[in-house]
């Protein structure tokens, strides 16, 4: 199967072309579902590829696939190279996996949108730009999809282009990440630099061997970084994300929760040899980015009443727990808190999704109340959702989450403590949105007679194809923990590690470093305490918002995100935009001005020779022009070049 | 060194590129006047003859070969040295080809909108003869010849802005003439300078020709940056370099979309090709020691481009700050010496000629439509013109630099290539990137996105027509930016024998990695 890596990206490729070309033939619902097909074959090869690849032991489990050579000047030599090893083929599995779930609920839920083709145009598009992002063999290639996903993010955030502010989200989306391209692209010209070639094995090899200076290793990976805070939506660069939700939901799903907002994460695992040659003080910027980054969206989180936003700001957050995790030396836990929340979170987009559509296209909670009589499979599978990001055992969430807290401790306290408080606040803002949406009184009156619907409305739920998919993503968040169980007495030890064992070549086995710690040594206490804390928030939530013995605190200023998106959005309003026309004007007026000014000076001083010159530039350049020609014939045929 | 042999062809391929369309012109302007329609047909056919002849010599043309290729020489004004001496190489055998793609497409697929069918016969002729003078300038290997053909170019485009322009066109066109000649007067006495000092410097005869006054002449430091001073002027003038840029915005805004398409596309190259061909060819000592310079003016202009290019408010004009722009990167790339980077400033010429020519051309359909090129006038295209808006997306992420398309290619490869000798130049270069997805976007927001109101309601789908024009265009959008090696094959030989002159004659080291990448994997 290892030789039919190829196919992996060229299925979604094809899917791609086959409805630009057809696709107002094929029209609904068959796009969707030749769409869908398209990443369930890629989906079946990975698969395949992973199973090969598991046959090897571990130290063969890579393969390069060199389709051709693109970029090749002198010294400079980039393949068009895919690349399988566990890593890329475990962010394959579940970008293709996931993929093809979200696929088959968009079938339903752009049911009768006019532009129901073009939306899976653009959704194979995406898929195919990510699977080159996480197979590519090089940082060029790896570039490709990462800007492939960024401008297919666009298309999709600004889908529905018609609404001026899904355009400007869409908009805000591709320059805020363009930032963040900026240091991808000089971390490959300074690995270029110093190494000659950006392929991972070269740069990787080179940093393992300790070729490369520590303060180039620093700038390569901070640089690197400086993409990843872009792409992954971490601070300052969040402010995309909330915005992208103009997306339909299925695109928040894939895109802003599953797959391309891990791809920061992904690069900083990918590029983790170049990391441990970095300074000391590089991983703790990151792991401090990651962990205030992970408490202020949950802070925000708590009080908005969007639920979509809601789910957003939680991405962010998360991924939040994920950068905690990587500058931590944590990639295994990284990787596995990226899965996990693959599930849930695509699990709990998708229900979003669900409830919208039964609402009738409304988002906001307040207007909600009681769905899970109306709609019990997405209430049901949303509820799985939520005990797993809250950090219930056995749900998956808790696994993770809690491996990222044990190394956390490990390396620093008080990143341990604000990751704690992440998790209460976490289990707190997802209780009161399963509760606001699914429990209490009904609220939707007040939306029916907005819509003219007169006591008929009825939210409903969702059709089969919808439902399947939030079913299976409601299994595999409740399972999902079982890829890497830890090492507590009560686990059998053939369960234990498993991913961990799997990506062991490409990254540092986790347990070994703080073996012998002592967060490593109170590691069922630590579990012991995660659980209380997410019990806590749920029971807080419960007390605010169910039994309604507390007032919610809901200040105006988490709603609206510390201000911080408005104050960016009035700087570059403001004075951002005036120093803006500022240049424009001074190239108008100082710079042309002084062009004029030389052409009014010699015309005003040269008034004695104007006798002789007529000044008309139209006969100046006519004269020129017959001399020309008169030379160019003199030549011909006097000459006779020819 | 440079040898100025090259394959002996029975056949003159590069005499025939320049008399083809100067015969053709001449064909057009002799014709009855009473049979205006076929001034079209005899451009046409005189335009896609070249544009074949071109695609011919890309094809037969040897990449092991750093040298001229197809040269003709042939003596001319024997007792000061003057001969017509052709020949290409890697550094203009793109430009010579996309000139010869970019004429029969601005010939076949634009309406020049003339109410007089008479004066089609004008139009076309002017449109051929700039053609010569482009063709006649990337491939003269003689001074005199070359500045002749520079001049030449001025002439059809003066009176192409003048005949067939908006409403500022009589400003514009005298701008762009007069400024372009104070440049090209630097240049004329630069030339002779040049002629003569060198042969009282190792020559010992007067001569023109770029090859052996290239290799015999010997200038003393100061004399050569000198030269080389009056060179670079003229050159900045056409680039254009900041500050010398503000006659571009004029005369591309005031320009009929087939002269905006053919000054975007190859004339403004003739700047910076004339800088790697007689700048850094002729005075490599002199382009090396002013190099913080340029470096520095090329910054500027990228970031300096693209800020201007966000506030303005026609979207021609818009287009016209973003080449100032792109063209810095062509700068840099060029004063920075590295393989990389210079293979990186000739593949920008070719891919910003592509992509912002398309631009062009589609702000040229929208004005035909709207009859406005004001971003206020215009709103919600792609609702009722989807196709249309497709295509202009994917020109517009050309532009921008997206990966996978042709822009990438060139910028890429100027950054990457220019980091190792001009690194902080770099950092803040490639914030242009991010500047130039800021001022498209913005643009295609407000003249695609939203409800289109009364007037752009009935705006029109892209015609099959039109559609035939702009697919050239997004074949070689995709074709260079997925699989580039062709053109870079046949570049880089030429440009590794530049960069190896230059370091002969400076103290420049070219840079290697400090640690060897493995390519054993």
């Amino acid at each position: 199967m290892l030789d039919a890596l190829w196919l992996i990206p060229a299925a979604p490729l094809a899917g791609f072309i086959l409805i630009l070309l057809f696709g107002r033939r094929l029209g609904e619902p068959a796009a969707g579902y030749l769409a869908a097909t398209m990443v369930a074959v890629s989906f079946a090869v990975t698969v395949g590829v992973f199973f090969d690849l598991l046959g090897n032991d571990e130290h063969h489990r890579e393969h390069v696939l060199t389709l051709f050579s693109w970029v090749p000047v002198g010294d400079l030599q980039i393949d068009m190279a895919l690349l399988a090893d566990p890593l890329s083929i475990t962010m394959a599995l579940f970008i293709t996996g996931i993929g093809s779930l979200i696929h088959l609920f968009a079938i339903g839920y752009m049911h009768g949108d006019p532009k129901f083709s073009k939306f899976f145009l653009y959704l194979n598009l995406f898929v195919f730009s990510m699977l080159m992002l996480v197979l590519g063999e090089n940082l060029l290639v790896t570039f490709l999809g990462w800007e492939g996903v960024g401008a297919c993010s666009y298309f999709l955030i600004s889908f529905w282009h018609t609404r001026p502010s899904a355009a400007t989200a869409g908009k805000k989306a591709f320059v805020t990440n363009r930032i963040g391209d900026w240091g991808v692209m000089l971390a490959m010209f300074l690995g270029f630099t110093t190494v000659g070639s950006v392929s991972y094995g070269a740069l990787n090899h080179a940093a393992e061997e300790g070729g490369i200076a520590t303060s180039t290793a620093t700038g390569i990976a901070l640089l690197l970084f400086v993409g990843a805070v872009g792409k992954s939506a971490q601070l300052p660069l969040y402010l995309w994300l909330p915005d992208a939700m103009e997306g339909p939901t299925p695109v928040s799903a894939l895109i802003h929760a599953a797959t391309m907002v891990t791809a920061g994460v992904f690069l900083m695992t990918r590029m983790n040899p170049m990391l441990a040659a970095a300074a000391d003080w590089a991983p703790e910027i990151i792991a401090w980015t990651g962990a205030i980054t992970a408490l202020f969206a949950a802070s925000i989180a708590v009080a908005q009443n969007d639920i979509k936003k809601v789910l957003a700001y939680s991405t962010v957050s998360q991924l939040g727990y994920m950068f905690l995790a990587v500058g931590s030396g944590a990639y295994v836990a990284a990787i596995f808190h990226m899965v996990t929340h693959a599930f849930f979170k695509a699990l709990m987009f998708l229900g979003s999704g669900s409830v919208i559509h039964g609402m009738h296209e409304e988002q906001d909670m307040r207007r909600m109340g009681a769905l899970r009589v109306m709609m019990p499979v997405t209430a049901g599978t949303f509820i799985i959702g939520w005990l797993a990001i809250a950090g219930v055992p056995p749900f998956a969430g808790f696994w993770s989450k809690d491996e990222i807290l044990l190394f956390t401790l490990a390396s620093s306290p008080v990143l341990y403590v604000i990751g704690l408080i992440t998790a209460i606040l976490t289990a707190y803002y997802m209780t009161r949105q399963v509760l606001m949406v699914f429990f209490g009184e009904a609220r939707w009156e007040s939306h029916a007679e907005d819509h003219g619907a007169h006591g008929e409305f009825r939210p409903h739920e969702s059709p089969p194809v919808m439902l399947a998919p939030l079913v299976v993503l409601a299994g595999l968040s409740i399972v999902g923990g079982v890829i890497q169980l830890p090492s507590f007495g009560i686990i059998p030890k053939g369960w234990r590690h498993k991913l961990e064992d799997w990506l062991h070549p490409v990254v540092e086995p986790g347990e070994a470093v703080i073996k012998g710690t002592s967060a490593y040594d109170a590691k069922v206490w630590l579990a012991v305490l995660a659980i209380v804390c997410a019990l806590s928030g749920i029971a807080l939530a419960v007390a605010v918002y169910g039994r309604r013995r507390l007032r919610a605190i809901e200040p105006q200023l988490l709603a609206d995100g510390w201000r911080y998106d408005a104050g960016v959005s009035a700087f570059m309003g403001g004075p951002g935009r005036r120093a803006f026309d500022a240049l424009a004007r001074f190239d108008a007026r100082v710079v042309d001005g002084a062009v004029n000014g030389v052409a009014t000076l010699v015309a005003s001083t040269s008034g004695r020779v104007r006798r002789l010159q007529t000044g008309n530039v139209r006969s100046y350049a006519g004269i020129v022009g017959a001399g020309v020609v008169l030379v160019l014939i003199w030549f011909v045929i006097v000459r006779g070049v020819l | 060194m440079v040898a100025a042999t090259g394959s002996a062809l029975a056949f003159p391929l590069l005499s025939m590129l320049v008399f083809i369309p100067a015969v053709g012109a001449l064909a057009v302007t002799l014709m009855p006047r009473r049979r205006p329609e076929y001034a079209k047909l005899t451009a046409a056919v005189a335009s896609v003859a070249t544009g074949a002849l071109t695609v011919w010599a890309t094809q037969a043309f040897d990449t092991a070969d750093d040298g001229f290729q197809f040269v003709s020489r042939h003596p001319w004004i024997e007792a000061w040295g003057i001969s017509w001496h052709l020949g290409v190489d890697g550094i203009s055998l793109f430009l010579v080809l996309l000139t010869g793609l970019l004429f029969p497409l601005a010939i076949l697929g634009i309406d020049p909108h003339n109410d007089d069918p008479a004066r089609d016969k004008p139009y076309f002729a002017w449109l051929l003869l700039l053609e010569a003078g482009v063709m006649g300038s990337f491939i003269s290997l003689d001074l005199f010849l070359f500045f002749v053909f520079f001049e030449i170019v001025l002439v059809p485009m003066y009176f192409l802005i003048g005949g067939w322009g908006y409403e500022g066109r009589v400003y514009a066109a005298t701008k762009f003439f007069l400024y372009t000649m104070v440049g090209s007067a630097f240049m004329l006495v630069s030339i002779l300078a040049t002629v003569f000092i060198a042969r009282n410097n190792g020559l010992g005869y007067v001569t023109f020709d770029l090859v052996e006054l290239a290799n015999e002449a010997e200038f003393a430091a100061s004399t050569g940056r000198w030269l080389f001073f009056g060179f670079a002027v003229a050159f900045a003038v056409k680039v254009p370099v900041f500050p010398l840029h503000t006659w571009l915005p004029d005369a591309h805004t005031q320009a009929p979309t087939a002269g905006s398409v053919v000054l975007a596309g190859v004339m403004l190259k003739l700047g910076t090709y004339g800088m790697l061909r007689f700048g850094l060819y002729l005075f490599p000592e002199a382009a090396y020691w002013s190099r913080y310079l340029w470096l520095t003016l090329a910054t500027i202009g990228i970031i300096y481009g693209a800020i201007a290019a966000t506030m303005q408010k026609d979207l021609k004009r818009l287009v016209a700050y973003s080449s100032v722009a792109h063209l810095g990167f062509i700068v840099l790339g060029t004063f920075a010496f590295t393989t990389q980077a210079i293979t990186g400033s000739v593949i920008q010429m070719v891919n910003h000629g592509v992509s912002t020519g398309a631009l062009f051309l589609m702000v040229g359909m929208i004005y035909e439509r709207r009859h406005t090129r004001q971003i206020a006038e215009l709103n919600g295209i792609q609702k009722v013109a989807p196709i249309f808006a497709a295509a202009f997306m994917v020109v517009m992420l050309s532009s921008i630099g997206v990966p996978g398309l042709n822009g990438f290619v060139g910028e890429f490869l100027v950054l990457i290539g220019s980091f190792a000798t001009a690194r902080w130049w770099v950092v803040i270069a490639a914030t242009g990137v991010i500047l130039a997805a800021l001022y498209l976007l913005w643009a295609y927001q407000r003249v695609f996105h939203g409800e289109p109101d009364e007037e752009n309601a009935t705006f029109r789908e892209l015609r099959w027509g039109e559609a035939m024009v702009i697919l050239p265009f997004l074949a070689a959008i995709f074709f260079a930016g997925l699989y580039p090696k062709p053109m870079l094959d046949r570049i880089e030989p030429a440009v590794d024998a530049l960069v190896e002159r230059v370091a002969e004659h400076t103290d420049f080291e070219i840079p290697t990695p400090t640690i060897a990448g493995e390519d054993d994997r």
